[in-house]
């Protein structure tokens, strides 16, 4: 899906041709590997590097927003094998930026990462792509070969001293993976189970190596920002959050799709941009960033503006900026009974209290969904989280928790007439017609 | 080579393992099992679905031992051990794709082809499977066929469309 409206586009300026305006010579017409270019031919320092990517206060895209430079900065200097490694694993539920990204615009992700090579002192990198999207990772192999074809990979690139590799390694259908030292036991051919840290990535990564890893979007920006400089990208955004962002916007707007606005935009805009409400529904709840965090009410949510600050103090998460809409179709006990049957197949079973906590959440929200809930079910829920939540390897089990909590708190009455009822608040006939499936009138 | 690599793995046809090779060469000389998600992949497309025997040859070409390479093969969603039909359908039905017909577009399926989830048509044209997020949740309702061809929009028509198409 082409993008329709945006403010500022940096990272969806390339998107202006859809599937025609994907290959090196388009990139190199709107100015690509100049950045990877000007970096090799001024030798700029790494340390000069890493501080002007600080500058920036570009915060990690794939969810977590930790600072990308400071990342950077704890690779260690000496080490003699590293690698520099893309998580476009992109399996969060409402997430499909990175997708749409590698498909309009794979070069400036690879740009992106042989600078982040050259920052950090590595010599390989791979870019994890998600299962699903078979199409986006031929794709992505063919624009690596163009990049090989044109010198900027392989040994003395561009005629420097800095040599650097990439590849694509294919996923085959794991959400864990999408945790970063999930994903690195994936690359080296074993079960995606995630990594106690410490030690973190950059010291132990893939293959025990120090490792960098960043989402694709965050790669992506990194010509961008250099092109215009830290600052001047930071002031796109608002302090502490600089920069523009992807939303992916679902669920019930009348057109879902990738919008790129400057952090700190207001929701409001958002959802305008999105076409506003699908038939002209209210809007009941959204969940700001991706199936993870925490649903908001639609009059906390209309209030927020779109960037890391702003949605905490709102008490959810900006995430993967996976922003998922529901109008007042939605029945809130079937929508939370859907995402805990996602984190329950997805547990990877490791750890005990996600394994066993995600199949307990996913019984027991769905049989107060099948009209066998107990007055009791809804502390049970809350108990059972008690024990998922940071006791864990990883995140996955606080991901399960979050939203059967925050259901629970914003919708209480709903799942309270679920168990004293025994059927939906909402008309069952009034979901159906919210899907947009069958055409109005239609059995 | 190929004759070589044919004997190290009778198996597999050697256009598979030349692919294989392609994808062991992507990591360091010592990372050959990095391959071996490719490498099952490689060897589901040519046979259809993973048998153990099919796994513990994959496993032999890449050095590893076949218990490892089973693990992988079990662990990911997306290889089948067991037979399929010639079109494997998956449907996502998360709740972004559901809130746009996710739920209804497998409900639609099912009734078409008179099959349930994890189940395959009589004459073993289809298998129909749940799936969870593909990523594409802005094209919702969203399909797969056979791992590699995701098929987006999928309302009524496109779904009668898609169906009629597979032969």
């Amino acid at each position: 899906m082409a993008l329709i409206d945006t403010i500022n586009p940096l990272l969806t300026t390339g998107w202006a041709k859809g599937d025609a305006g994907w290959s090196l010579k388009d990139y190199e017409a709107r100015g690509g590997y100049k950045q990877l270019r000007r970096v090799l031919e001024s030798k700029m320092t790494q340390d000069d590097l890493i501080a002007e990517v600080k500058k920036s206060v570009l915060r990690g895209r794939g969810g977590a927003g930790f600072p990308t430079g400071l990342k950077w900065s704890f690779m260690p200097k000496a080490a003699p094998e590293k690698y520099v490694v893309c998580n476009t694993d992109e399996g969060e539920p409402g997430t499909f930026k990175d997708r749409d990204l590698l498909r309009f615009d794979p070069h400036s992700t690879i740009e992106g990462m042989i600078i982040a090579g050259y920052a950090v002192g590595a010599k390989r990198g791979y870019n994890y792509i998600h299962g699903e999207i078979f199409e986006i990772y031929q794709r992505f192999e063919e624009a690596l070969d163009q990049a090989r074809a044109a010198g900027y990979l392989g040994n003395n690139i561009l005629g420097s001293d800095f040599s650097f590799d990439l590849f694509a390694h294919h996923g085959w259908g794991a959400y864990i993976c999408g945790e970063e030292t999930g994903l690195l036991e994936s690359i080296e051919g074993k079960k995606g189970q995630p990594r106690y840290k410490p030690p973190f990535p950059a010291n132990f990564g893939l293959y025990g190596k120090p490792t960098t890893i960043n989402n694709t979007e965050t790669f992506a920006a990194i010509p961008f920002i250099l092109g215009m400089g830290g600052e001047a990208y930071l002031n796109l955004g608002k302090p502490n959050n600089g920069g523009t962002k992807l939303f992916s916007v679902s669920g019930h707007v009348n057109r879902p799709g990738n919008y790129e606005v400057p952090m700190g935009t207001p929701f409001a805009k958002l959802l305008e941009m999105a076409g506003g409400m699908r038939g002209g529904r209210k809007l009941k709840a959204v969940i700001p960033g991706g199936s993870s965090a925490p649903v908001l009410p639609a009059d906390v949510m209309m209030d927020c503006t779109m960037d890391y600050d702003s949605i905490a103090k709102a008490g959810s998460m900006l995430g993967s900026g996976a922003v998922i809409v529901m109008d007042e179709t939605v029945c809130m006990v079937k929508a939370l009974e859907r995402l805990s049957y996602f984190y329950y197949e997805e547990s990877c079973g490791q750890c005990t209290p996600c394994r066993e906590g995600s199949g307990w959440l996913y019984r027991v929200v769905h049989r107060i969904e099948h009209g066998q809930g107990r007055a009791e079910d809804l502390d049970l829920l809350n108990r059972v989280t008690d024990n998922m939540m940071g006791k864990t390897i990883c995140a996955l089990a606080d991901a399960a928790a979050f939203p059967v909590r925050s259901f629970i708190k914003h919708f209480k009455s709903e799942f309270e007439y679920h168990i004293e009822n025994k059927k939906c608040l909402v008309d069952p006939d009034i979901q159906r017609a919210g899907s947009g499936f069958f055409k109005a009138g239609a059995a | 080579m190929n004759t070589q690599n044919t004997l190290l793995c009778p198996e597999l046809s050697a256009e598979s393992l030349l692919k294989i090779d392609r994808e062991v060469a992507k990591y360091p000389a010592d990372q050959k099992q990095s391959a071996v998600m490719a490498a099952l992949v490689i060897a589901q497309d040519e046979k259809g679905w993973l048998s153990k025997e099919t796994i513990a040859a994959v496993a032999g070409y890449l050095g590893m031992p076949p218990i490892a390479a089973y693990e992988v093969a079990s662990f990911y969603n997306m290889y089948d051990l067991h037979p399929v039909g010639k079109y494997k359908l998956t449907v996502c039905t998360n709740l972004p794709c559901a809130l746009s017909g996710g739920v209804h577009a497998a409900d639609y399926v099912k009734e078409k082809l008179g099959i349930d989830f994890n189940e395959t048509t009589a004459d073993g044209k289809f298998t129909l499977k749940e799936g969870e997020c593909m990523g594409a949740c802005g094209d919702a309702p969203v399909m797969l066929v056979n791992n590699k061809r995701m098929c987006s929009f999928m309302l009524p028509e496109q779904i009668d469309k898609l169906l009629a198409e597979c032969k």
